[in-house]
């Protein structure tokens, strides 16, 4: 099984993030790989070892986006490339799909494209369904649990109403939810053969392709409004009479 | 001069702080009111390879370098103080003493396993009758037909009940001139029969730890299991107090952090007189004096650990070190659970946990009584440090990554 994990490097998800002139700052709290996606590379390096096989982890970005790609490798994923290009700047998603799409198919023979739900910055969630777009590969979105049978994937999707087992002919695109499974430490091993591993740097000429259009921009970026916060302590002499007073202040307040 | 950490250095903290926060920080309460170790502790850090974390791969270890060691110890107690004791003596007193004093068959035979987590190992030097005074030590052992016979108790030793090895420091010579120079470092499998031991329970802090006695009866040792030579085991000890000390100083340092960060939540979120208290001045001023201890605790013991990658003698370096993250933490701590008001003082707060695990590093390894004499000592030229026939092997990363079939 040959197998593409796509991240993204984001802001960790403690980071204070606040938009300061129309532009997202988060302060100097460190970037990581985008929390979704870790679940991507735990998905896809279960497959690897019940499947056998290659895992490749690429991104977009800056050089600095490797380091993101490194807790790829120590997590014990084979292989990682950059692919990095000034005309990416400002790249909405669907740029960005025509990239991956152009990416996955230089690694060749690829049989599944894994993605997290969403990255944690933009919030868009779109990125696996463009990229098997222009692949024109299926998409079995928000997988909770995967699973090969010979020649196509099975994966099962937690829906309000129930859940969904839904299979597809390989290749496919798949993106996973947290139900996968918490993603694994890196390991010692993985540390060590990460920071030994040179990444190498795809530019969008070594990929054979222009510069894609980018059609969607982000003209305002607004803080959400602050709210007034204020605490108080329901006390009592026993338990009933504090839910008594709790249950009062809650429909007094019009919580409910 | 360079004080930033590789991406090795950050990789190995991320990866340690998601296991103890994730894994460690929601179960810590239950079982230190239980004052029970839990069960998957030992097995856990085996497999994520902790327990040989700064050893070269050729002994079973992980390769990584003396300051990762210490930031593993950060981060482990960070959360509890339980989880570093066992850095402490497992890799800091045992382990990092075979690798410094062990011939290669010893290495072979013991550390190999100790550093795969296979074998836990602790570090059996204070007795009830010994503690900061080593050379009163009452333990004994004597030659007989190509064994020694080992008689003694070993008291407060940390993973007594857990160990399967224990560095065990007896009296080889009674008639030594310096009492110290009649001591020996002995390798002991703690299956050997007339071995009892037990833990110590009602102890004040690291209840989730276990902390017990070891007592020999005419325990039989074939000699292959005596380290270094006959009269070295003083300085055995002492060699591997200086990388025990390390990881207490590391670890108390992340107690440190833990207090601050719990106190500055707590500062930023409770009301009194009408605003959060951590907009009153007195209660910045102990938020001030967190930021300065953690700071300060932290440079002396990454200094220390660089000091150790170099291969360059750091007794003086590491003692000042756990002397002042360790005297810091109790104050953090006390200072915590003042922030917190009554809520510190009760176990619904971690705070309590913290200042009564920060009082032991005051104890272990070294009293702050002890480390002002050797600190004093060094200061007024009444102490030195004589070369020492076998000392720790600076990191050299080629060569303890080395040999990976990776
Ligand atoms: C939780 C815990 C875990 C431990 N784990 C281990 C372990 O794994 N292995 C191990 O071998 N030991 C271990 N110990 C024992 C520890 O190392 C000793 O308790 C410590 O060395 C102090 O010895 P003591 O308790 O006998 O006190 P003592 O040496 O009797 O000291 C009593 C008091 O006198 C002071 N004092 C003594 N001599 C002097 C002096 N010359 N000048 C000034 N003041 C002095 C001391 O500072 C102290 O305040 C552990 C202890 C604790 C509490």
């Amino acid at each position: 099984m040959n197998i593409v994990v796509c991240i993204k490097q984001t802001p960790d998800s403690a980071a204070k993030v606040v938009a300061e002139n129309g532009q997202v700052s988060w302060g100097d709290s460190p970037l990581v790989m985008n929390p979704w996606d870790e679940y991507a590379v735990e998905a896809a390096l279960t497959m690897q070892e019940e499947q056998g096989g290659d895992v490749t982890v690429i991104s977009i970005g800056e050089e600095g986006v490797k380091d993101a790609l490194k807790t790829g490798l120590a997590m014990g994923c084979s292989n990682a490339f950059l692919i990095s290009d000034p005309a990416m700047q400002n790249a909405d998603s669907q740029a960005v799909a025509r990239v991956l799409a152009a990416a996955i198919q230089k690694i060749e023979n690829v049989d599944i494209a894994f993605f997290g739900r969403q990255a944690i910055d933009g919030d868009m969630g779109v990125t696996a369904a463009q990229t098997a777009r222009v692949l024109g590969w299926p998409i079995l979105s928000l997988a909770s649990s995967v699973g090969a049978v010979n020649g196509s994937i099975r994966v099962e999707r937690n829906v309000e109403e129930g859940r969904q087992v839904v299979e597809g002919k390989l290749p496919v695109a798949v993106s996973v939810v947290k139900d996968i499974g918490d993603p694994r430490y890196p390991s010692f091993m993985g540390i060590r053969k990460a920071n030994r591993a040179t990444i190498p740097v795809w530019t969008l000429a070594d990929l054979g392709i222009e510069a894609p259009d980018t059609n969607v921009r982000w003209p305002e970026i607004m803080n959400p409004p602050e709210h007034e916060i204020t605490n108080e302590i329901v006390s009592g002499d026993s338990p009933d009479e504090i839910a008594t007073i709790l249950a009062d202040k809650i429909l007094s307040e019009k919580v409910l | 001069m360079d004080f930033s950490l590789t991406d090795e250095h950050r990789m190995v903290q991320e990866m340690v702080r998601d296991y103890a926060q994730r894994e460690i920080a929601p179960i810590i309460k239950e079982y230190d009111r239980k004052q029970e170790m839990a069960p998957e502790i030992l097995p856990r850090m085996a497999e994520l390879g902790l327990l040989g974390i700064c050893l070269p791969l050729r002994y079973g270890g992980q390769g990584m370098d003396y300051i990762a060691l210490g930031l593993v110890c950060e981060e482990l107690e960070a959360v509890d103080s339980s989880m570093r004791v066992v850095m402490s003596v497992h890799v800091g007193l045992n382990c990092l003493g075979l690798f410094q004093w062990a011939d290669e068959e010893q290495k072979e035979a013991f550390l190999i396993p100790q550093a795969r987590g296979e074998k836990i190992a602790c570090f059996g030097l204070s007795e009830p009758g010994a503690g900061s005074d080593v050379a009163a030590i009452q333990s004994t052992a004597r030659r007989d037909k190509g064994n020694y016979v080992i008689n003694g108790e070993k008291m407060w030793i940390s993973l007594a009940s857990k160990a399967h090895h224990v560095m065990w420091v007896a009296r080889t010579n009674p008639d030594a001139p310096d009492p110290h120079d009649g001591l020996s470092a002995f390798l002991v499998e703690l299956d050997r029969p007339g071995i009892t031991r037990g833990d110590i329970h009602g102890k004040l802090g690291v209840r989730a730890g276990s902390t017990g006695w070891i007592s020999f009866q005419d325990v039989r040792v074939p000699e292959k299991n005596r380290i270094g030579k006959e009269g070295e085991g003083f300085k055995i000890a002492m060699s591997a107090l200086d990388n025990g000390r390390y990881t207490v100083a590391a670890g108390a340092t992340g107690l440190i952090r833990a207090c601050l960060d719990e106190s500055v939540q707590y500062a930023n979120q409770r009301q009194a007189f009408g605003r959060q208290i951590g907009k009153i001045q007195l209660i910045q001023a102990k938020i001030a004096h967190m930021v300065q201890s953690y700071d300060a605790a932290r440079l002396l013991y990454l200094h220390a650990g660089w000091l150790k990658n170099l291969g360059k003698r750091n007794t003086r370096q590491t003692s000042l070190a756990k002397w002042f993250a360790t005297d810091a933490s109790f104050e953090a701590a006390s200072q915590a659970i003042q922030i917190h008001g009554a809520y510190g003082y009760s176990d619904e707060y971690n705070v309590e946990r913290y200042l009564r695990n920060a009082r032991g590093a005051i104890i272990y390894e070294g009293t702050s009584e002890i480390h002002q004499l050797i600190q004093a000592g060094y200061a007024l030229g009444l102490r030195g440090d004589a070369p020492l026939r076998k000392e720790l092997p600076a990191y050299d990363r080629d060569k303890w990554q080395e040999n990976c079939s990776e």
